[in-house]
């Protein structure tokens, strides 16, 4: 029996999140008495894919095929479910990314499967099986059992940390029959956002809402980002008054995330804006208001004018990182 | 081209969150109930489509209770043309996805429009569900949608991107941000039309739960936020290297 894990790559390459991922179904294969097997699509050299085996993978199928080089969701889903049942998985885990959410319910409907989304930690208890899970928008959490014999999770980001487990990998080239008829939604076009750090994947954010009155005033978070190594994202009222790109978005009906620091600057914390970034393990706020809801929520906070703080700070943290 | 929108009947966003029964159950009392953000962003394109000739009809459906026909009446009040509910209290994800594809095989939509998620249980599965036991392309987190005849152009977003998208029908697609530019809100007259408009109550099909919530938590209380004093940003920085070790 095994974890069938969905180890997605960008142009070949795997990212830190994926080997958390790797890592966790791992965990949890080792507490079912599974194998860990790794499954990928696209041209991934023999280096890079022996690199899931330092995380407990003992094989990883590759699809190197001209016909699934592009995502969709429908062939992809057919892949992914045959090499679930070639392998007899009992767990077949995703990311909460773009994709895993495309491809797991499909997967989990073709399998007979318990579906959990957005699991956060390892589960609760194996018998029954329960996985914890965000709820409301990150204003609640949930106990979510799942009773059926395979089970289908998707790992939010940035919730396990990588654990080592060396394994001799086997490499195996592997297909399936898959109609034409569910290649017919095709990627015509990527436009992909480069040289940014995107929201989803930094593991610092800084955040600025409408308290920095107008686009031309990003400059200094700029500058905090770039000196911190960061990702830049923004309040909703900020993107629905067009200062900032949609993808910066982050709350309740934006981007959720949940990186190791968040920077809100200028934003109030309406509760909308709160539920999508709650789980950050730590949050600054920096606002001009001491009555702002976002002081409730956050861990460090500073009452003052951003725009006499904030150049302060860079300068204090330009300082640090020099030191 | 006949599309189907799924109308998700959530809790308003500014809803305080509370649980009832041994933290079991969505504690109701005070709630008040809207229709899905991303729903109404996507019925909103669905209605700028119609107007431009490319759609004919929009059904709104929700899988729920009598409480839930509110609901679908402000969908109908925003714009759709006719509603169905499909009588049952949903049990999970695949118990609504299934009811929607068996009304879908029944009356042959074109295009099946869902949200992303729904903003209480955040699974976001019903649309892909749909899709797959539809045997159709899913095409999720889309951000545009154009038809142009029997053909779809969509853009989804992508971690790091987006994708431009070509399919025909019939396909399902779920709604994100940017579907439309802003929701549509119901006029006086679009009230009063929908209280005329159809609205036909369907039987369940069974299906088996495959999963179940057991309990709920809320967050636990924050410690109280440590203030920094404006002129001493230097001790946030060593707070943030030194105590909370994130920098």
């Amino acid at each position: 029996m095994a974890v069938l894990v969905y180890t997605e790559n960008w142009d070949g390459k795997f990212k830190k999140a994926t080997y958390e991922l790797l890592s966790y179904a791992n965990e949890i294969a080792k507490n079912t008495g599974n194998e860990t097997v790794a499954i990928t699509v696209g041209n991934v050299s023999d280096e890079e894919l022996k690199k899931l085996g330092q995380y407990g993978a003992v094989k990883v199928l590759v699809n190197k095929e001209e016909k699934f080089a592009k995502f969709t969701a429908q062939a992809y889903s057919t892949l992914l479910a045959d090499a679930a049942k070639a392998q007899s998985a009992n767990f077949v885990i995703f990311a909460n990314s773009y994709s895993g959410r495309a491809l797991a319910p499909r997967v989990s409907v073709k399998l007979d499967a318990s579906l959990a989304p957005g699991a956060i930690q390892l589960p609760t208890s194996y018998e029954p099986f329960v996985i914890k899970k965000k709820a409301y928008s990150g204003k609640a959490f949930v106990d979510y059992e799942l009773t059926g014999d395979v089970k289908v999770l998707t790992l939010n980001q940035n919730s396990f940390k990588i654990v080592e487990d060396t394994k001799k990998i086997v490499i195996e080239e592997y297909t399936t029959d898959v109609a034409d008829n569910e290649f017919v939604a095709k990627v015509v076009d990527v436009q992909k956002e480069t040289g940014k750090l995107s929201v989803t994947d930094a593991e610092i954010l800084v955040s600025g809402g409408r308290g920095l009155k107008g686009p031309e005033n990003w400059g200094m978070l700029e500058e905090m980002a770039e000196i911190l190594g960061a990702g830049i994202c923004c309040s909703r009222p900020v993107s629905d008054l067009d200062w900032r790109p949609h993808s910066e978005h982050v709350g309740q009906t934006g981007k959720v995330v949940a990186p190791n620091l968040y920077i809100a600057i200028g934003v109030s914390g309406a509760i909308q804006h709160l539920a999508g970034v709650n789980s950050s393990k730590v949050m600054v706020v920096i606002n001009n208001d001491p009555e702002a809801p976002f002081f409730e929520a956050a861990d460090y906070g500073i009452v003052g004018d951003a725009f006499e703080v904030v150049p302060k700070l860079n300068e204090a943290l330009k300082n640090f990182k020099a030191s | 081209m006949k599309v189907l929108i799924c109308i998700g009947h959530v809790p308003d966003t500014t809803s305080k969150i509370r649980f009832t029964d041994n933290d079991t159950k969505f504690d109701k009392s005070d709630i008040q109930y809207i229709v899905g953000p991303y729903e109404e962003l996507g019925l909103t394109r669905l209605l700028e489509l119609k107007e431009a000739k490319k759609i004919k009809t929009i059904t709104a459906i929700n899988v729920g209770l009598k409480e839930t026909e509110a609901t679908l009446r402000k969908a109908l009040a925003i714009g759709a043309d006719n509603a169905v509910r499909v009588d049952a209290n949903p049990t999970d994800a695949l118990f609504v996805a299934k009811q929607i594809a068996e009304v879908c095989k029944k009356d042959n939509y074109d295009i099946v429009i869902t949200g992303k998620e729904s903003i209480d249980y955040n699974g976001g599965q019903v649309g892909e569900m749909i899709a797959e036991y539809l045997g159709v392309p899913s095409i999720s987190s889309t951000a545009k949608l154009d038809l142009d005849g029997d053909k779809a152009t969509l853009v989804r977003e992508i971690d790091g991107g987006k994708e431009v998208i070509e399919t025909s029908i019939p396909f399902v697609a779920t709604a994100q941000k940017g579907f439309a530019a802003e929701p549509r809100i119901p006029s006086m007259r679009g009230i009063m039309q929908a209280r005329r408009k159809k609205l036909a109550v369907v039987a369940a099909v069974s299906q088996d739960e495959k999963t179940k919530t057991t309990k709920h938590f809320l967050p636990e209380a924050k410690a109280a936020c440590k203030m920094v004093d404006a002129d001493n940003v230097g001790e946030l920085v060593r707070l943030l290297n030194e105590e909370a070790k994130v920098i």
